[in-house]
């Protein structure tokens, strides 16, 4: 072996939407996989690497899909700018590997005619092919490879077959690299036609057309696109899973919270009464313990997103909300933002990078944090389960559960509003083209579903052990310092730093009905959500003289009125309380504008909001 | 390809219809691009089309089968695409 030989190499994987690139991504590099932004955008860039059996080290980019070089959104950006090696930051790709799905040539095939006047070497690499098999595809290898001139390996991601081939490919390919010359530029309209005439050719020549068709796709969109059908059958998709987030996580969360329990109870045995106790007890443990309890919910949530996702539901859900969303001024597209944004507004905010129109775009950014996201359930499940009876109210509709899916729906429905006041009044432009494929239903890969899953609870995990470990930690000393004075017969919190900015904020928030203890939780909370709730538990186990045993949920049903705890309900459906989406906002939109307008806006919103239901619900008389 | 007495928009076609693409031509601000975005997801001339579904409001937007491919379009961006009977 020469130097040469085993030099590194990088590779990029480029293809359409939804031809398995990501399953074939996971499947060369296993879990040697990094997930980070782009330099300047927010992108998401997945980078890995393998190593071939000559020692050779490659590191592959999985690439946004894109159906053209021509790019027009910030994600085909990416994609052009790093196959051209243009893009800062970035080292020009040794060889392209062009994902192909199978039993779909037609549009990747004029992709591939574009990719090669980029002069890189490249690998086609036809993924799915068992699939293709199944209905009886007939591909001539030899034949397509020689019309294309780029050599072909047949993959079967999601079950590792062809991996060696395409490793072999790659390898050989790097050997040869030469400095390119690229003949691309962007095509015009006549020369789209003539791409197309000529792949139209090839897919004659040397594929011939499925013996079995895939029927399923059809019989189930049949189903799942019906205009009444489809449309009940989302709106049951939708409430399943809030049911799921409930039910299905309530036994590992009870057993979480009962180590995080125990945990506290283990400690204050084994250790003398001190500072350090305190901290480790009502700080770290009351603060991050909190958070990390809702692990389960926040998994299930991601695990349907991942699951509709792969199995290609979410293209149907964009074809099924499309007239509603463009109602609001919006594109079908959005939709998905704004159910990703029900895991985290952030992925969601991310999402919006397909959407080619900037101000679909911008009013989608606006949007999305008003979706319930997933750092608000451990707020909505404590008040929930606080405040409101655990009883059913009709059938086995539970009214917890009824009063969750009000508080969901109540963020979608200010969503559209908002965004029909930002489109019908300020910004009126006609809207962004609606056009996307529907790809054919697959059953999703346990496999790349539990990456995918495991991906987002390293990402909460690491937030808090970070983020929320941090404030934790801080919310605790400015809970505890300074000490009361001697002799003092309020709760100690009251002298500390904590309950004078509690007590300065509390005119502002009275009207609303929060008391000082909820001010103050506030602060932590705009570094994120869920924080709140780790700063009542803390405010609450300190101020509640050491009284360990009760839990948080039966504390607040003490201390607060139902009017205040659905004020503090209601301003969470707008309230702006998540400094981590302000940041990507600002970062999306390389401007101070919209994260300012965006917090002013929201925070308005929580403030009317919350004033509103709290006066209401005193009316009613629930305010004792 | 010759546009034809028998063309008519795909917007106007309903669930059920089929057809060939014999003309692709968008116009207004974004015109240009949106017909190179429209034969980019296949809707070129001579693919063949089939209506398979519509959307509960207005009967919009449309799923059409392109070739071998499903692809959602709204009606408005149907209009650019004149489709023709497919010659027997």
């Amino acid at each position: 072996m020469t130097d040469v030989a085993i030099s590194p190499a990088r590779i990029a994987l480029v293809g359409n939407p939804n031809c398995g690139k990501t399953a074939l991504f996971n499947a060369l590099t296993g879990s040697r996989q990094k997930v980070a932004n782009y330099a300047g955008v927010t992108v998401e860039r997945k980078e890995g690497s393998f190593t071939t059996p000559d020692g050779r080290r490659i590191s592959v980019l999985d690439l946004p899909g894109t159906y053209s070089l021509r790019a027009r959104s910030p994600d085909e950006e990416v994609t052009r700018d790093v196959v051209f090696g243009r893009r800062a930051g970035e080292a020009m790709p040794d060889v392209l590997v062009c994902v192909a799905d199978a039993t779909n040539l037609r549009l990747v095939l004029r992709l591939i005619l574009e990719l090669k006047q980029v002069g890189r070497p490249m690998v086609l690499a036809l993924n799915m092919y068992d699939i293709a098999q199944r209905q009886g595809i007939a591909i001539d290898l030899d034949g397509l490879s020689k019309a294309l001139g780029v050599p072909i390996v047949t993959t079967v991601a999601t079950r590792r077959r062809g991996i060696e081939d395409l490793v072999r490919e790659v390898d050989r390919l790097a050997v040869g690299a030469v400095s390119p010359v690229s003949e691309w530029r962007e095509p015009t309209a006549a020369e789209i036609r003539e791409a197309h005439r000529q792949s139209q050719r090839i897919l004659k020549e040397f594929v011939k057309p499925p013996a079995r068709p895939d029927t399923f796709t059809g019989r189930l969109d049949s189903v799942l696109l019906h205009p009444v059908l489809g449309s009940l059958l989302l709106l049951f998709v939708l409430f399943l899973m809030f049911q799921a987030v409930f039910a299905w996580a309530k036994p590992p969360m009870d057993f979480l919270q009962a180590c995080f329990d125990g945990l506290g109870v283990w400690i204050t045995h084994v250790m003398p009464d001190s500072l350090l106790r305190s901290l480790l007890t009502d700080g770290v443990i009351s603060g991050v313990g909190t958070v990390i309890v809702f692990l389960p919910q926040i998994l299930i949530v991601f695990f349907f997103i991942i699951c509709l996702e792969d199995f290609g539901y979410m293209a149907r859900a964009a074809f099924l909300m499309d007239r509603i969303m463009g109602g609001a001024g919006l594109h079908g597209r959005a939709f998905i933002t704004l159910l990703s944004s029900v895991a985290c507004a952030i992925p969601g905010i991310m999402s919006t990078r397909v959407i080619d129109n900037k101000r679909d775009r911008l009013t989608t950014i606006l949007i999305a944090p008003l979706m319930t996201c997933s750092a608000r359930i451990p707020i909505y499940t404590l008040i929930i389960s606080a405040f409101i009876p655990n009883r059913n109210v009709w059938g086995p509709i539970n009214l917890q559960g009824l009063v969750m899916f009000g508080l969901y729906a109540a963020g979608i429905v200010s969503a559209l509003l908002i965004s029909f006041i930002i489109r019908k009044i300020f910004w009126r432009t006609a809207s962004e083209p609606f056009l996307m494929e529907l790809p054919a239903y697959k059953v999703p890969d346990v496999l790349n579903v539990a990456r995918g899953v495991w991906q987002r609870a390293e990402m909460f995990l690491k937030r808090a052990g970070t983020t929320i470990l941090s404030m934790a930690i801080l919310i605790w000393f400015f809970s505890s310092f300074p000490r009361p004075p001697a002799g003092a017969t309020q709760p100690a919190i009251d002298y500390s730093l904590a309950g004078m900015i509690g007590h300065w904020v509390e005119p502002i928030m009275q009207p609303i009905g929060f008391n000082w203890q909820m001010s103050v939780s506030l602060i932590p909370g705009m570094a994120a959500r869920e924080v709140s709730v780790a700063a009542l538990g803390s405010i609450y186990a300190i101020s509640a003289h050491g009284d360990d045993t009760s839990k948080l949920g039966a504390t607040l049903a003490t201390h607060w009125s139902l009017a205040t705890a659905l004020a503090f309900l209601a301003w969470y459906i707008f309230a702006p309380q998540c400094a981590s989406t302000l940041a990507v906002v600002k970062r999306e939109t390389n401007a101070w504008r919209w994260p300012i307008i965006m917090f002013v806006y929201m925070v308005v919103l929580a403030y009317a909001a919350a004033f509103a239901t709290y006066h209401v619900a005193v009316a009613m008389g629930w305010g004792h | 390809m010759s546009v034809t007495s028998l063309s008519r928009p795909l917007s106007d076609a309903r669930k059920g219809d089929t057809g060939v693409v014999s003309f692709v031509h968008a116009t207004g601000e974004q015109g240009h691009d949106l017909e190179r975005r429209l034969l980019e997801m296949g809707f070129v001339e001579g693919a063949r089309v089939e209506v398979l579904h519509e959307g509960l409001i207005g009967r919009d937007p449309m799923a059409v089968r392109v070739d071998d491919m499903r692809v959602a379009l709204r009606r408005r961006e149907a209009g650019f695409i004149s489709i023709e009977p497919q010659a027997a």
